[in-house]
């Protein structure tokens, strides 16, 4: 088959070949996962190692975290169409993409989780309506439905779409209103972001999670959407920088990233700062107010105060300073070393707010729980990094993802 | 769920909960009919040459 009329104009690709064999080592890791996931679906959550103590695992882990580093589609969306900052449509397709595959992701590792996926429409139809996690659930739903009507336009400027009248028409009148669809996903993001850390500091029965509230929402609520605010962008330039790192070519500005790299740093700085107070608060009011000290709950070989100092300052401050600083977020190694930090303080954040939250011991009589997964909940953990690199790989190969490729890469 | 529904109860939860999903969904919705039926307005009226290409 001749791919030249499916390849955007002015742009080289590799080999057909070189394509074909980066595509199925991805899909073999995915078969994995997908043999897993029937696994799960055919024989139960009997296939994995959650257990009367670990309700919540390795699944919920990985669904608030992709959740948070996807985070970066709905801030530059933000950025882009309410604030005005131009500079950064020359990224935004690609945040949107990394959203779409993190979103996707978050729904099918529920599917997987709830174990009767045929029973997912339930959570609609006979709402919980005391419930954050319903309220995670719409948004959550609603808001990838706005991430694929992002992502619709950008495929139908595939240069064969792109010339049958119809969808072309399309794709230039959803451009149009895009806004409303970008401040529609901010409102649903912050709602669900939030909630998702709202959940964990309304449980008054774990003095780990619990947290003081103001008015209905708990302080993990506003931390939650602010880290996700915060991390989403490192996440959105992490992969840019892998994707020109495999295909060695610049596709986005240095400008643009830097510019994206300084929102993010003080959106870091001023999190972190929010999370310390939070956490002194925390260690010396409210645990103590329900008759625990801040060691009893870091008393674990695994779970120390050394997480705790990883997750505020090497992962927090460390990064948000290298950011918000102009030579470390033009060196491009302190760059990476900043987002990546940044990447990883998040997930560390929702490990500590759904596994070690499981772990701690709440009666003077219970010993600090453990869990290790299961193979298949490994596995289709891995199943979206997998179809992540897919969507990517297809995306970037057939669709004008960065505007700024051609001029950064002219074909003699 | 919807107000005919047997569970539904006329409280400010279900009306904040419910109202916020459909309010999202109209919008969503409403969005999407907006440029379906104006990309075949445009279709209908042979606007494509003199827009190709202007995204």
């Amino acid at each position: 088959m001749n791919e030249t009329p499916l390849i955007p104009a002015g742009v080289k690709r590799c080999s057909k070949w070189q394509f074909s064999l980066w595509m199925a080592a991805a899909t073999a890791v995915l078969l994995w996962g997908v043999y897993a996931m029937f696994l799960i679906w055919y024989k139960g959550l009997n296939q994995t190692n959650m257990n009367d103590a670990y309700g919540f695992a390795l699944w919920i882990w990985a669904d608030l975290a992709v959740i948070a580093v996807g985070g970066g589609a709905f801030f530059s969306g933000f950025l882009t169409y309410i604030v005005g900052k131009n500079e950064l449509k020359n990224i935004i397709n690609f945040a949107v993409i990394i959203g779409f595959i993190c979103y996707s992701s978050a729904l099918l590792i529920l599917a997987i989780d709830i174990g009767q996926p045929l029973r997912g429409w339930f959570i609609f139809w006979h709402a919980n309506v005391h419930s954050m996690l319903t309220e995670v659930a719409f948004c959550l739903s609603c808001y990838f439905a706005v991430l694929t009507i992002e992502f619709i336009p950008l495929i139908l400027e595939n240069p064969k779409l792109d010339k049958k009248p119809f969808w072309h028409h399309l794709g230039h009148n959803m451009h149009g209103i895009m806004a409303i669809f970008a401040a529609t996903g901010v409102f649903l993001s912050f709602f669900h972001q939030g909630s998702l850390g709202g959940v964990a500091g309304v449980l008054y029965g774990r003095p780990f999670a619990f947290r003081e509230h103001i008015f209905i929402w708990p302080f993990t609520f506003f931390l939650f959407t602010w880290s996700a605010a915060a991390c989403g962008p490192c996440f959105t330039i992490l992969v840019t920088k892998i994707t020109e790192m495999i295909t060695r070519k610049k596709l986005v500005k240095d400008s643009v990233i830097h510019l994206f790299a300084k929102i993010s740093g003080w959106m870091i700085i001023t999190y972190i700062i929010a999370k310390t107070i939070d956490t002194l608060y925390w260690a010396f009011v409210t645990a103590p107010g329900m008759g625990f000290t801040l060691m009893d709950f870091y008393a674990s070989p695994t779970y120390n105060i050394g997480l705790l100092f990883a997750e505020i300052v090497i992962c927090g401050f460390i990064p948000g300073l290298i950011l918000i600083t102009k030579r470390g977020r033009e060196n491009s190694f302190l760059l990476m070393t900043a987002v990546i930090l940044a990447v990883i303080g998040v997930c560390l954040n929702r490990w500590v707010m759904v596994l070690q939250v499981m772990a701690v011991p709440v009666l003077s009589f219970n010993e600090w729980y453990t869990y290790m997964p299961s193979w298949q909940e490994v596995a289709t953990t891995v199943l979206p990094v997998a179809y992540g690199v897919i969507v990517i790989s297809l995306a970037h190969r057939y669709l004008p993802v960065f505007p700024q490729e051609k001029e950064l890469n002219p074909i003699d | 769920m919807f107000p005919f529904c047997f569970e539904w109860a006329w409280d400010i939860s279900h009306i904040v909960f419910m109202g916020g999903l459909w309010y999202a969904l109209s919008i969503i919705g409403a969005g999407m009919t907006f440029a379906i039926v104006k990309s075949i307005f445009d279709c209908s009226a042979g606007h494509d040459d003199q827009e190709h290409g202007h995204h």
